[in-house]
């Protein structure tokens, strides 16, 4: 199996990478890229993503053909892939962190600020939170329910349709920290950085 | 419920361990990959390491040191100590970091910070101040503890916030090595006059004084060297303590 974390210039993705390897770096290969052709042969797709929703969706925007090399890996060839943090977020149509963005629109739904209640809250939602499953996901086999994950971040994925929702958080107010559309998954939490639990949904999604 | 972090900190200098009293009298103790190993089983929320001499010698090592950690621990690791640019960041980060805290350079240069936060994100980008209190307020130090620069902490943590900081990491040099608690005055008026996440470092000698940096002190995560470095208590211990005492905690 070839599993492929596209790389391109979205921020630090070598805990991403590390974490992949550890899980499974005896059995699967693992490649980390940009290039197209590369990318289309793979069996599953990795798109981390760290920094603004716009300086990401700009970073794919700037490698020519990398936008459609991944709509049809996802929506035509209906393969894996696994979102993680704004990774996750570019799944939506549009995206308001700096300016309007617009997203990859695989899920619709929005990407916005957390509110934070008038400064109740701190921002980012930094550390370890709960997660609440709220509908089987594969990614979540064998994760107990309430397990902890790793979060960094200041804004939210609200999708229009709930039921893609596969986990929830209490913070400030519910935010999704999973979804699951058929061959789409994403995590907002960090599962690379969240110890055994999180190597644990980077294996469930290495063997779907 | 967000949980509060428990951060062991682990002062490194030519890829070793070591922990100073007061930012002198270094004793050699330890690999750095190990113990912060060690520390994550134990359930470390993150690990830091702190080159300490960074900004007078080669610091290779530390890259090193980084990258090998990065490849056993699965939780976030922050590394400071002589960041000095955007290269530095960038390589720091390479190497498998997941926050870099920046001292010295965000104070002499704080567009550092601002280009920082843009160019990676203000998730990676942590600004450490050095604080000591002169009369009634504190004043932020730099170059390891050294220089005066005479910047009120207040204002100056206010400014971290406004140029992109996604944490502060804020040390008590009053506190640093004596053991007898944060100072929670200082971590309570910077906690309450930001709204991004405070960690407090600088002065625990026990387990109460975790307690204390979170009741009163406000502060989203306490960091601790010594008292975890010598076995005094072990991440686990401090972390069931704080939840006997009714904070939120992973455990």
């Amino acid at each position: 199996m070839k599993v492929t974390i596209v790389d391109y210039n979205s921020g630090n993705i070598s805990s991403v990478i590390n974490s992949f390897e550890e899980v499974a770096k005896d059995r699967v290969n693992i490649e980390v890229t940009s290039d197209l052709i590369k990318i289309k042969s793979s069996d599953k797709v990795v798109l981390p993503g760290q920094g603004s929703f716009k300086s990401c969706i700009d970073a794919l925007n700037k490698i020519e053909g990398l936008t459609d090399t991944l709509n049809e890996f996802v929506i035509s060839n209906k393969k894996p892939l696994l979102g993680i943090c704004v990774g996750l977020q570019m799944f939506a149509e549009v995206g308001y962190e700096e300016t309007e963005t617009k997203g990859l629109g695989w899920i619709p739904g929005k990407v916005s600020k957390i509110d934070n209640q008038k400064g109740k809250y701190k921002l980012p939602h930094i550390g370890w939170n709960q997660i609440n499953i709220v509908k089987d996901s594969k990614i979540f086999q064998n994760i107990e329910n309430n397990s902890h994950m790793y979060f960094v971040h200041s804004y939210e994925f609200i999708p229009k349709d709930k039921t893609v929702i596969s986990s929830l958080t209490d913070y400030s107010s519910k935010i999704v920290c999973s979804v699951e559309k058929e061959n789409i998954f994403g995590t907002q939490f960090h599962p690379e950085k969240s110890d055994k639990m999180g190597l644990k949904i980077i294996n469930n999604f290495i063997n779907l | 419920m967000l949980k509060n972090r428990i951060i062991p900190c682990l002062d490194v200098k030519n890829g070793r361990v070591v922990k100073g009293i007061n930012f002198v009298d270094l004793k050699d103790a330890g690999d750095p990959v190990e113990q912060a190993k060690i520390y994550s089983d134990g359930g470390a929320d993150e690990i830091c390491f702190l080159d300490i001499t960074a900004s007078n010698e080669n610091r290779d090592t530390i890259y090193d040191v980084v990258e090998r950690t990065s490849k056993k621990c699965f939780v976030p690791l922050t590394v400071g100590g002589g960041v000095r640019s955007i290269d530095d960041i960038n390589k720091l980060l390479n190497c498998g970091a997941d926050k870099v805290s920046i001292n010295t350079s965000a104070v002499e240069n704080p567009k550092v910070v601002l280009d920082s936060s843009k160019k990676f994100g203000s998730q990676c980008v942590v600004v450490a101040i050095d604080a000591k209190k002169n009369g009634n307020k504190w004043e932020v130090f730099t170059h390891g503890g050294r220089n005066n620069s005479g910047i009120d902490a207040l204002e100056y943590a206010k400014k971290m916030e406004d140029s992109g900081a996604g944490e502060l990491l804020v040390t008590s040099m009053d506190r640093d090595g004596t053991q007898i608690g944060y100072d929670v005055d200082l971590m309570n008026k910077i906690a309450s006059k930001v709204n991004i996440p405070l960690i407090a470092s600088g002065g625990v000698g026990n387990l109460d004084h975790l307690v204390d940096g979170i009741k009163l002190g406000n502060a989203s995560a306490v960091l601790a060297a010594s008292i975890f470095h010598y076995g005094k208590y072990s991440v686990k211990e401090a972390k069931e303590y704080l939840d006997s005492k009714g904070i939120p905690v992973r455990i």
